[in-house]
């Protein structure tokens, strides 16, 4: 499984201070960092840890098998936004 | 032992919440008090943000915890630049944050645009939010065509609560003297313009896939529409963001939907049209448009330009324009007449000569404009606490006249009496989420000041 975050997302970068696994991105100061309209979890490194969501002031973070039906579109979003630029590529840089 | 630093930060909204966050965390022995001129704290999160959007509205908890759970005073229903000035706060803080946001909206500056039945959106987001200033505007929803002028994120919101349904409605926070219009409303189609075309609408992918999924709401764009240009094409190829790629693939998709053919509502998006003139007797009838295309400028940016006269008319009887937040100047502190913010050097407010004014800083929309999302605050705030730190750390900072959080505390309640503190506010918060908890709603808003004054207590 992995967690999956969904458009009520306000950038508050909470989820990325605890990520264990750095899997969130983009981080602030990546060159996408600004245009991004939310963050977005890395489906093949997130380690199901739970951190992140007790970390969201705004609950936007769900399991991918919890995921409300409003927010379905979450899981191949997030794994989208990594399929164009690759974490390693993300940390890399 | 020397006194702790003490800080006044000017408006409680996100930006003004966050810079008490980050404050506390970078020095924990600084005192902050937040002023606010309504009764109730947290700005846009309360007054802005829409009531169909409560999860993000539940960022209030955050806000509560990390600034007056932690002793932050709230100094409410005061206004600085008229309760008190600048000045007064300079003689009894080491600092002061301005976080007074962005309070008025941008003009299009075509005829009619004050016609009765052509507002700012801003107003129209304001008044169904229940901020007491603006409860006893009147929006006229009898006609059965909307036109909302803009392609962002206020355009959305207030596109979408034009096509709730009155069930949706009622499960919001929405406040109840708007509730009753909305609900009554005939309006049956809402168009929304947007100047520039489907790769530059400054939607949210969030926003946008929202629109297109409204029960019962038929959203429309013609396939012609979402065609781009070949200057816009290569733009998404290169430099597009994640964001804009996942607007223009939504709008195909929408374009190739069937038609909803028992859809209560349509809403109708339109690109590449500005506005040319609001028409009408005395409230508005139509608006007449024209067809822009995609030019770029020598900066390299792409922008809209008229490509003819005023072609088409749209029948409407309510014009709202959502082309963007202002900021308004604040007595005595420099403002920038151009950019309308403070001017300021990483949130340190600079004097006409350049040089830093000593212990007047801004933070969010009065700092950097009307742009970002609730959580851009929080980077902001720490790049204006971060210089705050710095020169109190250097000693750069006097110690003010008066030092001791009771003097301001005294003449506030000389000059305010019916001030609303903490507790007061803890007060209004508890009645109104108690009459949500009966209504079976997340929170039935008091909308006026005196019932805000009543519930918080305070002696007006």
């Amino acid at each position: 499984m992995t967690y999956v975050i969904a458009g009520s997302c306000i950038k508050d970068d909470s989820c990325i201070e605890v990520c264990p696994v750095d899997c969130i991105h983009p981080k602030p100061g990546a060159a996408d960092f600004e245009t991004a309209e939310q963050l977005y979890i890395d489906p093949e490194l997130c380690i199901d840890c739970d951190a992140c969501v007790e970390a969201c002031p705004v609950d936007a973070i769900f399991a991918d098998f919890e995921t409300p039906e409003k927010f379905a579109y979450a899981l191949e979003l997030n794994a989208e936004f990594f399929a164009e630029r690759s974490t390693a590529e993300r940390t890399a840089a | 032992m020397t006194a702790p630093a003490r800080v006044a930060i000017v408006g409680s909204g996100p930006a003004g919440a966050f810079a008490a966050d980050r404050l506390l965390r970078a020095r924990g022995d600084v005192e902050i008090d937040l002023f606010e001129r309504l009764p109730t704290p947290w700005g846009l999160l309360r007054a802005g943000v829409a009531p169909d959007h409560q999860e993000i509205k539940r960022l209030d908890e955050t806000f509560d915890e990390q600034t007056l759970a932690r002793g932050c005073r709230f100094f409410g229903n005061v206004e600085v630049g008229v309760d008190v000035s600048h000045e007064d706060l300079m003689r009894h803080y080491t600092a002061v944050i301005y976080a007074t946001g962005a309070q008025t909206d941008k003009s299009l500056g075509i005829p009619g645009e004050d016609l009765s039945g052509s507002r700012p959106a801003t107003e129209f987001v304001a008044w169904y939010n229940g901020h007491p200033d603006y409860r006893e505007l009147e929006f006229d929803l009898s006609g059965r065509r909307a036109v909302v002028i803009g392609n962002g994120n206020v355009a959305a919101d207030v596109t979408r609560m034009l096509t709730l349904s009155p069930a949706e409605l009622e499960r919001t926070d929405v406040a109840d003297h708007a509730l009753e219009v909305l609900q009554e409303s005939g309006i049956e189609e809402v168009v929304v313009l947007g100047r520039r075309g489907p790769a530059q609408a400054a939607f949210t992918s969030a926003e946008l896939r929202e629109l297109g999924r409204l029960d019962g709401v038929d959203l429309r764009v013609e396939a012609e529409d979402v065609e781009l240009d070949p200057l816009s094409a290569r733009w998404l190829a290169e430099r597009g963001t994640f964001t804009a790629r996942k607007n223009v693939e939504l709008l195909r998709e929408f374009a190739a939907r069937p038609r909803l053919p028992d859809a209560r509502r349509a809403i109708v998006l339109r690109f590449l049209r500005s506005p040319v003139e609001i028409r009408g007797e005395d409230r508005v009838e139509a608006i007449d448009i024209r067809r822009n295309e995609i030019v770029q400028s020598d900066d390299g940016s792409l922008r809209p330009r008229a490509v003819d006269e005023a072609d088409e008319t749209i029948e409407c009887g309510l014009v709202l324009r959502s082309v963007g937040y202002r900021a308004v100047p604040l007595p005595g502190v420099p403002f920038d007449e151009r950019s309308f913010i403070l001017p300021n050097e990483r949130g340190r407010v600079l004097a006409a000569d350049g040089e830093a004014l000593p212990g007047v800083y801004a933070v969010g929309w009065i700092k950097r404009g009307p742009t970002g999302i609730l959580g851009t605050n929080k980077r902001d705030a720490e790049e204006t606490v971060a210089q705050l730190a710095e020169d109190l750390a250097k000693g750069a900072l006097p110690t003010p006249g008066h030092p001791g959080p009771e003097a301001i505390d005294a003449l506030l309640r000389e000059r305010k009496p019916e001030l609303v503190s903490a507790e007061g506010w803890r007060a209004i918060d508890a009645d109104e989420l108690r009459r949500g908890s009966e209504a079976e709603r997340p929170r039935v808003k008091l909308a006026s000041r005196e019932e805000l004054l009543a519930a918080a207590g305070a002696r007006a």
